[in-house]
């Protein structure tokens, strides 16, 4: 258990560190482009979009640039020739402003789409959490040496009993008579408590774990890798689990939210790279899985439309996924209260989504495991004003009384702040 | 002393054994435990508890044993722009009903309605709801709701009937029947199909008619029409049997403006004065400052006596002295200006008096507005007996129904019927197969009004729009949509209605702000004028006078507050388990009488009480020979010569199994018993009431609980209040002043006078317990509830119901006292029980107290219920284990154990508790009404009101989304937000500029009162005293004036 605590906090700092890195050093324009571009732009291939590669040799000045990314609308509007021809050939699709983009990002970006390069083969990157599988080994390890001492022990403590009847009767002195094992009252007494004590922590330890379902991994109708999305691509984790910010649930992308990029990106192109497979070791071949979800989004990739019927409604059926992280129907959780509000990392509870191919059920999700958390975390107490309220908790800050507010402080631990 | 003796029911008043036999034992049966001594003597000894210890461990390890379910997730293939998951969107729309009107807002969860909330933008309603548009989205998902279009009782196509029928009413005379229409647009899509099919006759048909007053208008004004009210305006109300707060014309608008002549505080001391003269006893009624009763035949004597005392001074000289000092009493305050006159009477001739006394006291154009006219009723009774005439001759080609159900509530069903069966075209556009839709050829079902687009036009000049919350759930097409096709226009009524709006109110951006907002109101203050009264006041009056005397017994034909008239209310089981404000009986109709008739008729006490749930059944002999049995129910305040029997029952099993009825179950028509007079429908008539051997169980929920003669309200006159405003501070006072300081203080009270304040109530607080005083750091959650304004409607009750998923327990359950409701309305009445008019009613809503202190939170054995930082009594369903310690000793009564699984039963095969009637809210169809956000119990845990916690914990999270702290009134909880008369306010007792804190510490500090503060609970909800405007608060005490010795 500690090993495995110590692994999650390690490799939780590790990312923390990571993440971190990326704010600190001048703006990533793969990671920009990937969160903001890379929707309608491909660098190489027209899409939605242009391509991005070179554009900005197009544009009329480096300044027209900045605008356009910022606020096309604005420069159509106004009239500018350029804008209006461009606007005309993508067919009147007006581009999503980026007002929040400074000139160095937008740069980074038009930086990274001309040096980008089709990918070409390379050296697969061992993954980050590779020690994991010798350490669950190791154990299997212990057990089969402990057997064998165990064994040997006893081998050689019958052994040295048979040595000394026979010198005893060498020596004609009266051998004790021996009680067998099973009728030896101590025995019977001493495994009789044991087997009461481990078999009530068993079942205490059974009951209490009934409906958890830590480490399950089901097998998706559609193998979509998190890995390669969220990872190797970085799209934030936002973008498809848009309620994550404003609801309570998370919620899981319609397909038509993966035809966004998936207009494009008809094929996989990593397999050297990150080739693809099941936590069974089947390997999975990323394009014919595009083509499934072409099928449930209702998609002709030949035709480069959707199907529509009479009324001109996608013929689209959903993805039924195999829900993972399921909560008992008594138990109120709120994504935004944590992500939005508590400014949690969705990696402090999902794990680290963005190394895994196929998903699997990181916590325990056990009021215990909740519990905990409300216990230790502090709340963005000065930060949020709603929490103004609070004028006795403020002084005390103030006075050096209390160093922190911790969501037990504020009722976190109380019934009905999840059981209503 | 604001103690007067109250009692909840007659045994209470006579403490009689069985009552307090009941009221000693916690459970209705005999427990199933042996308690002899013998342990294996015992009926269950102790090998059957372990074989029930050895089944249950074994059926516990094969269960958890089962592996998990595997789970699915679906996210929407296409997901609309405008709906995230977990979040609500609200659509504001118009709850119609024939003539019940009120702007609503929708609430949807992922595209299905869950709840409906008053919509404070408009000026009629000014968000106020009702019980019936609270329980409006159940009958959305209603299952006995017609699926499809039916020609003689088989589906079929709308495009194969469509053609028939078109056929089928060209030619021969036709009508087309349908309730009262407030919709502009609807009435236009009406007149074009009349000028297609000029044989068409359009009949207004209401079965809670108003065509007395509606031609009464038209002789008196020159206008067939019903004038607006402002009940706001008026210092004097006078009300003949209208009962404005429940059910005549339109009680939502009412209430609202009526409340605010309620509002009282002791810096401002004024009230308006109310009389009501009725027949029953209603809620209006119970409202009333002064009350007296009469027989129904003689409204029309009280209407003259009140115009005489008023125009000519003259002395009253009616049949009881207590209404002759009312009417003179009455007629003196109405001369004083501002005041108003209503009469619920349907008899033309009245209504002239009515509005004779109107125009005589100026109210027109002051408190009754002939400008801003209302728009609700305006069906002629004439009009129907005329056309069921033509029917029986057999001229008739074709009757189309919308919205009427006349085979049920016309006076006479069986021969509206009979002469149906002679038309050979009869087209219905019921939702469901009704009385009438069962005899009619075609049925074309119109869609739910949250299914709908729409308008209406409630007052003139003001309009409200309608759209949908859903795509209609079943195939179903709009009533206009059928005219529209029938008479060849080439578009839908939704565009027809789009353009229609668009063009009328200029451009589509108003249309989008029109539909968003949901009314369509002309800006400023109502419009308000009067019209020249030019009718024939001697005429009426002679006519009233030649009515032949009254006699015998008459029967009053009335409407419940929740099941109204009928229609699709008699199958909605939240209202069929909302127990009537009055009876505070549930799931039936019966016989009220009042407590001398009912010793006339060998039943009172032992056989009818309402501890004893078996009632002495009565026989009932219309004068046309229409008989019913009917059990018999003692109501103090009706009038001693009159019976009243509830409409809505009887119901054909058709119309749903909630509704259905039969002689065991589901109560009578007593539309049967209404009259026609030659000109309209009296909702009166002499009937025989004879005794009979049988017995009937009605389920009455008022005696369920009991506070053991605790005094739970304080009540004072008008008078008395001005005089002395600090009374009840005093009394409060006397009770707690030992403990604002410690004994050992130097101020210490040690006796003597003192008030009760705020800051008494912190020192009680502290020094009344010796416990540790909880410091609530933040918010702190306060209501406060106003007794004075409250009028016992029951909207709240329902409201609470939609909010938190509270299970409907049926009727076998509510007599086993098993009813799950969080919120209930005390009923109490004071006063002599053999003279209805000394009769005065109080209503307290009451649910958990939320008690500091909670009674309830130390005993648990598991601490399933225990008291949050907010100061909320929080109570975990999955921890707690059932052992019910907690409701024994809670002190309000207010917590209530699910004995069964009553929403999911059918999970199991044969899971299924079977009462029948309830049966279909086990249903997957009715089950969409649930909000998702509040846990659906299971069997064997307690629950009560959470404060709507899951709407405190949505305005926070809202609040720290955008960082910032809580606004006062952004969160609201069900029951006040449903409230007509605004007499629930809630919010952060913490925050010192909240609307609560203020009112509690510096507005109403002379009203506020906690129920049964002397017993340390600390309540964090408060109550305002009831003050009537009076001039005696009946004692009705038994020590004083010994009126009930006679009456054992």
């Amino acid at each position: 258990m500690f090993r495995k605590c110590f692994r999650s906090v390690l490799s939780f700092i590790v990312v923390m560190l990571l993440s971190n890195a990326a704010v600190m050093a001048a703006p990533d324009g793969k990671a920009l482009f990937m969160s903001n571009c890379a929707s309608c732009h491909n660098p190489i291939k027209e899409s939605t979009g242009p391509a991005l590669q070179n554009i900005d040799k197009t544009f009329p000045n480096k300044e027209w640039g900045y605008k356009w990314v910022r606020n096309s609308a604005a420069l159509i509007a106004a009239g500018d020739k350029t804008a209006v021809d461009i606007y005309n050939k993508y067919n009147k699709t007006a581009m999503t402003a980026f007002p929040n983009l400074s000139n160095e990002e937008i740069d980074a970006i038009l930086k990274y789409a001309n040096e980008y390069k089709a990918p070409v083969t390379a050296a697969p990157t061992p993954g980050a959490a590779g020690g994991a599988a010798p350490a669950e080994s190791n154990g299997w390890l212990y057990t089969v040496i402990t057997l064998s001492l165990v064994l040997l022990v006893i081998i050689l403590w019958r052994a040295n009993q048979g040595l000394q009847r026979a010198a005893n009767e060498k020596d004609n002195v009266p051998t004790e008579k021996e009680i067998p094992l099973y009728r030896s009252k101590l025995v019977i007494a001493v495994t009789a408590i044991l087997i009461f004590i481990f078999s009530g922590y068993w079942l205490v330890n059974g009951a209490v774990n009934e409906g958890r379902q830590q480490n399950y991994q089901p097998l998706q109708p559609l193998y979509y890798s998190h890995k390669v999305h969220a990872g190797i691509n970085q799209i934030n984790c936002l973008y498809c689990h848009a309620g994550a910010e404003k609801s309570r649930q998370a919620m899981i992308p319609s397909s038509n939210v993966c035809m966004n990029c998936h207009k494009q990106i008809n094929a996989y192109t990593g397999e050297t790279d990150h080739p693809l497979k099941t936590a069974e070791g089947k390997v999975i071949n990323g394009t014919e899985q595009i083509q499934l979800l072409y099928k449930y989004a209702g998609w002709d990739p030949v035709k480069k439309d959707y199907n529509r019927d009479a009324k001109g409604n996608i013929l689209a059926t959903p993805i039924q996924w195999v829900k993972i992280h399921n909560l008992p129907d008594h138990v109120y959780f709120n994504h935004a209260q944590h992500v939005k509000v508590g400014q949690v990392q969705c990696q402090q509870c999902h794990g680290n989504i963005e190394e895994m191919d196929e998903v699997y059920q990181f916590s325990p999700l056990s009021m215990g495991w909740c519990i905990n958390c409300h216990r230790q975390t502090e709340v963005q107490f000065t930060n949020n004003n709603y929490y103004s309220i609070f004028t006795k908790y403020h002084e005390e800050l103030k006075s050096g009384k209390r160093t922190k507010v911790t969501e037990a402080d504020l009722g976190g631990l109380e019934c009905q702040k999840c059981h209503y | 002393m604001s103690q007067k003796q109250y009692w909840s029911d007659l045994q209470d008043l006579k403490n009689i054994a069985t009552k307090t036999e009941v009221a000693d034992n916690e459970f209705k049966e005999e427990l199933p435990f042996d308690l002899s001594d013998s342990v294996f003597g015992a009926t269950t000894p102790r090998r059957d508890f372990l074989k029930f210890l050895g089944f249950s461990t074994l059926a516990a390890t094969l269960v958890s044993s089962c592996e998990m379910p595997v789970r699915k997730v679906i996210p929407y293939a296409i997901k609309p722009e405008d709906i995230t998951p977990g979040i609500p969107n609200y659509y504001a729309s118009t709850f119609v009903d024939g003539g019940d009107y009120c702007s609503i807002v929708i609430k949807t969860r992922e595209g299905r309605p869950i709840k409906i909330e008053g919509n404070e933008m408009s000026a009629i309603t000014k968000g106020g709801t009702s019980a019936r548009v609270q329980a409006s989205v159940l009958g959305l998902y209603d299952k006995a709701r017609l699926r499809h279009p039916m020609a003689d009782g088989k589906e079929v196509t709308f495009d194969a009937i469509d053609r028939v029928i078109k056929e089928g009413i060209a030619g021969k005379p036709g009508y087309l029947v349908t309730g009262s229409i407030m919709s502009p647009s609807s009435k236009e899509v009406i007149n074009q199909f009349l000028a297609k099919y000029t044989n068409v006759k359009h009949v207004v048909y209401d079965a809670i008619s108003y065509s007395g007053m509606l031609q009464a208008n038209e002789a008196s004004y020159g206008k067939r029409v019903l004038p607006g009210y402002h009940f706001e305006k008026a210092q004097t109300i006078f009300s003949l049997g209208a009962d404005f707060l429940g059910t005549w014309l339109s009680p939502i608008e009412y209430s609202k403006g009526y409340s605010v002549g309620r509002k009282i505080s002791a810096k401002n001391p004024t009230l308006s004065k109310h009389y009501q003269v009725e027949a029953i006893h209603t809620i209006t009624g119970a409202a009333a400052d002064e009350r007296a009763t009469c027989r129904p035949s003689e409204m029309g004597a009280v209407a003259v006596a009140l115009y005489n005392a008023i125009a000519n001074g003259t002395e009253p000289a009616l049949k009881s002295a207590a209404l002759n000092k009312l009417v003179k009493s009455a007629a003196a305050d109405l001369k004083k200006g501002n005041g108003m006159v209503v009469s619920g009477s349907n008899d033309v001739n009245v209504q002239i008096v009515i509005n004779a006394i109107n125009d005589k006291i100026g109210a027109n154009g002051v408190t009754v507005n002939w400008v801003t006219t209302s728009n609700y009723k305006q069906g002629i009774d004439k009009d129907m007996a005329d056309m069921v005439a033509a029917m029986e001759a057999g001229t008739v080609g074709a009757v189309m129904l919308h919205g009427v159900n006349p085979a049920y509530d016309y006076l006479d069903g069986k021969k509206f019927a009979a002469a149906l069966a002679k038309v050979p075209v009869t087209v219905s556009f019921a939702e469901r197969l009704d009385e009438t839709a069962q005899k009619c050829k075609y049925i074309i079902p119109d869609h739910n009004f949250l299914e709908s687009w729409g308008d209406a036009e409630p007052r003139a000049n003001y309009y409200s729009l309608m759209q949908p919350g859903i795509s209609p759930l079943f195939k179903t097409r709009a009533f206009q949509d059928s005219l529209m096709v029938w008479m060849d226009a080439n578009q839908t009524y939704a565009d027809y209605w789009k353009l229609y709006w668009v063009t009328r109110i200029g451009s589509q951006a108003n249309f989008d702000k029109a539909l968003q907002d949901g009314v369509i109101e002309p800006a400023g203050e109502m419009a308000n004028g009067t019209l020249a009264f030019v009718g024939n006041v001697g005429a009426a009056v002679s006519a009233i006078q030649a009515m032949k005397p009254a006699s015998g017994v008459e029967v009053v034909v009335y409407q419940k507050v929740g099941i109204g008239y009928g229609g699709a209310w008699s199958n909605n089981p939240w209202l069929l388990e909302m127990p009537d404000p009055i009876t505070r009986a549930v799931w039936d109709n019966y016989l009220c009488v009042s407590p001398k008739r009912a010793k006339e008729l060998d039943a009172e006490l032992n056989g009818f009480n309402e501890v004893e749930t078996k009632k002495k059944v009565a026989k009932v002999t219309g004068a046309n020979g229409y008989t019913v049995n009917l059990p018999i129910i003692v109501v103090p305040g009706m009038h001693n010569d009159v019976v009243a029997i509830a409409t809505g029952f009887g119901r054909d099993a058709k119309v749903g199994r909630a509704a259905a009825s039969d002689a065991t179950k589901g109560g009578k028509n007593a539309y049967p018993f209404t009259a026609f007079n030659g000109n309209t429908v009296d909702f009166y008539s002499n009937v025989k009431v004879e005794k009979t051997t049988e017995l009937y169980e009605v389920a009455i929920l008022q005696t369920h609980s009991s506070y053991e003669g605790r005094p739970v309200i304080h009540e004072f006159t008008l008078a008395k209040f001005k005089e002395d405003p600090k009374e009840l501070q005093k009394e409060r006072g006397a009770e707690m002043s030992h403990f604002e300081h410690e004994p050992w203080d130097k101020n210490a009270h040690h006796g003597g006078e003192a008030l009760a304040t705020p800051e008494m109530e912190d020192g009680y607080r502290k020094n009344g317990t010796l416990y540790p005083v909880q410091p609530f750091e933040g918010l702190k959650w306060g209501m406060s509830i106003d007794l004075n304004t409250c009028t016992g409607c029951g909207a709240c009750v329902v409201g609470c119901m939609a909010e938190n998923n509270i299970s409907v327990v049926g009727k076998y359950h509510a007599l086993r006292s098993h009813e799950m409701h969080w919120l209930r309305i005390d009923r109490y009445f004071s006063g002599m029980p053999d003279d209805p008019d000394t009769i005065q009613t109080v209503f307290q809503p009451m649910l958990c107290q939320h008690c500091d202190n909670a009674p309830c939170e130390n005993v648990c054995p598991v601490s399933a219920t225990n008291h949050s930082s907010e100061g909320l009594n929080q109570m975990a369903y999955n921890r707690c284990i059932g052992t019910k310690y907690c409701a024994n000793n809670c002190p309000y009564k207010v917590r209530h154990f699910n004995w069964m699984d009553w929403n999911g039963a059918d999970a199991f095969a044969d899971n299924l508790f079977e009462d029948d009637r309830r049966d279909d809210i086990n249903d997957d169809l009715t089950r969409m009404v649930l909000n998702p956000d509040v846990t659906v119990r299971s069997r064997g845990v307690m629950e009560k009101c959470s404060f709507c916690v899951q709407r405190l914990q949505d305005a926070k999270l809202t609040a720290k989304k955008a960082g910032r702290p809580l606004i006062d009134g952004e969160v609201r909880t069900a029951c006040q937000q449903s409230c007509p008369s605004n007499s629930i306010t809630f919010g952060n007792v913490n925050d010192k500029e909240s609307e609560i804190y203020k009112l509690r510490r510096e507005e109403q500090v002379e009203r506020t009162f906690y129920v049964l503060e002397h017993i340390h609970t600390m309540p964090n909800i408060n109550y305002l005293s009831k003050i009537r405007n009076t001039g005696a608060i009946v004692a009705g005490n038994e020590k004083l004036d010994g009126m009930f010795s006679e009456h054992i």
